[in-house]
């Protein structure tokens, strides 16, 4: 699974949001969060440290409710496959203010380094547009990232789908807030939707 | 006991018309489902309305986590399901009580009142005890006639207290399905 020159996840989700502006955010359980974290602490990152195989769909449920947002769901190649059937529900609802964007070091690097599907078989690519995602890219460098970031402000011409072929290794935790009420109030609040 | 059809157009009930109403009222604004006899009717007219959002799911787990992004986005939805797919959403629904957010699920329910088909029985059967050890309240209709006023109840308890809440819509209610070769 080991390639030469793969990208730094953390260097890759920096410069995703470095010019984010309004958009919202999911991060997907495990390194996902807490590269997001890294990149900086923000009223509309939705942090995930559970759910896994739902980063997509809490995604879809944010942009369907905020359609002239842009919402981007980040999450591990691991986590996408668990919620590989959300790419089809996406297809077919077609969110044309949602981006997905997969880092794939093909591993699950938080229990261990087992390597994934990705390494030799799947091709979440592939899958995205096979289940109907009109715009699907695999990125391996970062001018490539770079010149994909603004592409997260566009709400009128998505769904789109993009994995990253990032490096395997283990980078220090960025703990990011685990409270989901707080999370979850807190983009409510930037949203301007009071508590109960 | 009455006997149903998989064609929707065979239910006269109105209670799918009445529940139709009740979401209308709540503002709810994303209905994700999974397919069922039961539910037809209902889903036909969310797929109808203007207001409503019907999203289609490969797997019930995904409409738990797709209204956890909808609260989080501003909007109610209410998941429908079989009580076959409540095991599918057993580790997504810890979102209802992490979130607190308004979770509302109307079930149809299988694997019970003269069930025909064995493979429906065991998830039917622990249907009720799955949300409740998953922290959800359970209401149940079992007659058309109470069937308003149950969720309307569970509408209120969750879009109003944010209590996580199942609906189960009995298979005495919907109609013990008949198999014929």
């Amino acid at each position: 699974m080991s390639k030469a020159n793969l990208l730094d996840r953390r260097a890759v989700v920096s410069g995703l949001l470095a010019n984010r502006k309004d958009a919202i955010v999911v991060g997907g359980l495990g390194a996902s969060t807490y590269d997001m974290a890294a990149a900086g602490d923000h009223d509309r990152n939705f942090y995930l440290w559970g759910a896994m195989g739902g980063a997509v769909m809490i995604g879809l449920g944010l942009a369907l409710a905020q359609p002239k947002l842009p919402v981007v769901v980040i999450t591990g190649d691991g986590e996408m496959l668990m919620g590989m059937g959300s790419l089809a529900t996406v297809g077919l609802q077609k969110p044309a203010n949602l981006t997905i964007v997969v880092l794939d070091n093909e591993a699950y690097g938080e229990t261990g380094g087992q390597v994934s599907h990705t390494a030799a078989a799947a091709d979440l690519v592939g899958v995205a547009k096979a289940c109907g995602i009109g715009h699907v890219s695999a990125m391996t460098t970062m001018a490539e990232v770079e010149a994909f970031a603004p592409a997260l402000q566009d709400v009128t011409s998505g769904p789109r789908f993009a994995s990253v072929k990032i490096d395997g290794a283990n980078l220090e935790r960025v703990l990011s807030s685990r409270d989901a009420n707080f999370i979850v109030n807190r983009i409510r609040g930037s949203l301007g939707f009071e508590p109960i | 006991m009455h006997a149903r059809a998989d064609a929707p157009s065979e239910t006269a009930a109105s209670w799918p018309e009445e529940i139709f109403a009740i979401l209308q009222r709540f503002d709810v604004r994303q209905v994700p489902y999974v397919p069922d006899a039961g539910h037809s009717l209902l889903i036909q007219r969310v797929l109808g309305s203007s207001t409503m959002r019907g999203v289609s799911l490969t797997t019930e787990e995904e409409g738990v986590a797709l209204l956890a992004g909808a609260w989080a986005g501003g909007q109610r939805g209410a998941l429908l399901m079989q009580s076959s797919g409540v095991g599918n959403c057993i580790n997504m629904l810890s979102l209802t009580q992490i979130f607190r957010f308004p979770f509302l699920t109307l079930v149809t329910m299988r694997g019970e009142w003269g069930e025909f088909n064995p493979w429906q029985v065991p998830m039917g059967s622990s249907t009720q005890a799955v949300f409740e050890l998953s922290g959800i309240r359970v209401l149940r209709a079992s007659h058309p006639e109470e069937v308003g006023e149950v969720v309307e109840a569970g509408a209120m308890q969750a879009y109003n207290a944010c209590t996580p809440t199942a609906v189960l819509l009995s298979q005495r209610l919907i109609g013990t399905k008949v198999f014929t070769k």
